[in-house]
């Protein structure tokens, strides 16, 4: 576990070999992680909004999909990464709750989601894996060495993506 | 920003006040259904940062019961009672006794996800009224959802609604005394959207 950093909520961080990211308990919000598999460089954000441009309270970039999807970049070209290697793999974006109302702001996981995977086109990005959505929290590692992406939940088993 | 730092020491005795009377009536109501006396503790309110509320409940992967209820009316947002599963088995255990004797694994499972929704619905509707009633502002709550899962990922719903609004929450330590086990800590937020937030705090003379 010494090799292992951890994101906060509205947070992000890079790694390089042979070190790993996780983020703990993901529920509505969405991990974003991202991967160069040339230089073994791995970054991790776990946002809590779509767009920082409708807040005014938008300080923390690592808090929205569009300032963290960026701000990721920028450090993991930082570190060596190329940004035509980087893949994407994204968790997370759940709906904890069961609400049958029509509020926006309860559809936030799905919302997030939207944004997370319009951002990464938007930068050319691949998603070339996504365990999104559903009813229920994620616990999620992303591993600098293979890039492999580990997700673990509570009684709906585990997977490496 | 309107934030619930804007607070001071006098403002939050008026909160823990309100809290205090509304874990009275919610006393009074539990004890009512389970035809038994219940003790609870007069509550402790205080402002939590938000990324801190996992650490009171073990972490962020600790696995916690979340029972949320939205409020409409003058106050808008929601509220939620969040406890550590291993204490709500003993909340439910001494809401239901030997109710459940002779039941199948499944008919147990819903009959006690059934008395943990009622007893966060009871719990949040009177610290609810008692809010209501001191700042005379009409507050309604809706039929609780629960959802048991990492405390994390139950949080971030309400930190999503705080993210828009503030960067602290109001935090009420609800603490049952049982008479076998331990006791047993229930943590209630409250989450107003940004305009409630405002009322509240001017119904209180905070701003």
């Amino acid at each position: 576990m010494d090799n292992m950093i951890i994101v906060g909520m509205a947070d992000l961080n890079t790694a390089k070999s042979p070190f790993a990211l996780t983020t703990l308990g993901l529920g509505s919000c969405v991990g974003v992680a991202l991967y160069d598999a040339e230089v073994k460089v791995a970054g991790l954000a776990h946002i809590m909004l779509p767009d920082s441009t409708t807040f005014s309270n938008n300080g923390n970039a690592a808090k929205f999909a569009d300032t963290a999807t960026i701000r990721l970049l920028l450090q993991m070209q930082r570190l060596g990464a190329k940004k035509t290697n980087i893949k994407a793999k994204i968790a997370g974006g759940a709906q904890m709750f069961a609400f049958n109302s029509n509020n926006d702001s309860m559809r936030i996981g799905e919302k997030n989601v939207e944004a997370v995977l319009k951002y990464l086109a938007k930068h050319n990005i691949p998603v070339v894996a996504n365990d999104t959505g559903k009813n229920y929290g994620r616990t999620v590692t992303l591993y600098a060495e293979d890039g492999r992406f580990v997700i673990k939940t509570i009684g709906h088993g585990s997977k490496t993506l | 920003m309107i934030d619930w730092s804007n607070l001071n020491v006098n403002h939050l005795d008026t909160l823990k006040e309100i809290a205090n009377i509304g874990a009275g009536n919610a006393v009074t109501s539990l004890s009512k259904l389970i035809g038994k006396p219940i003790k609870m503790r007069v509550p402790t309110a205080e402002m939590v940062e938000f990324s801190r509320i996992a650490d009171f409940l073990g972490g962020p992967e600790q696995i916690v019961v979340g029972i949320l209820v939205q409020i409409t009316g003058d106050i808008n947002g929601m509220m939620m009672f969040i406890v550590r599963r291993e204490h709500a088995s003993v909340l439910i255990s001494a809401l239901l006794q030997h109710f459940c004797d002779g039941m199948t694994g499944d008919e147990r499972d819903t009959m006690e996800m059934s008395a943990m929704e009622e007893i966060g619905n009871i719990l949040s509707s009177s610290y609810l009224g008692s809010l209501s009633s001191i700042i005379n502002k009409k507050a309604v709550p809706s039929i609780p959802f629960l959802s048991i899962d990492m405390a994390n990922a139950i949080l971030s719903v309400p930190a999503i609604e705080f993210g828009r609004v503030a960067n602290h929450a109001l935090l009420i330590e609800s603490v049952f005394e049982t008479q076998d086990n331990d006791d047993v800590s229930g943590y209630f937020l409250l989450i107003p959207d940004s305009q409630s937030l405002a009322i509240i705090l001017e119904s209180l003379g905070a701003k």
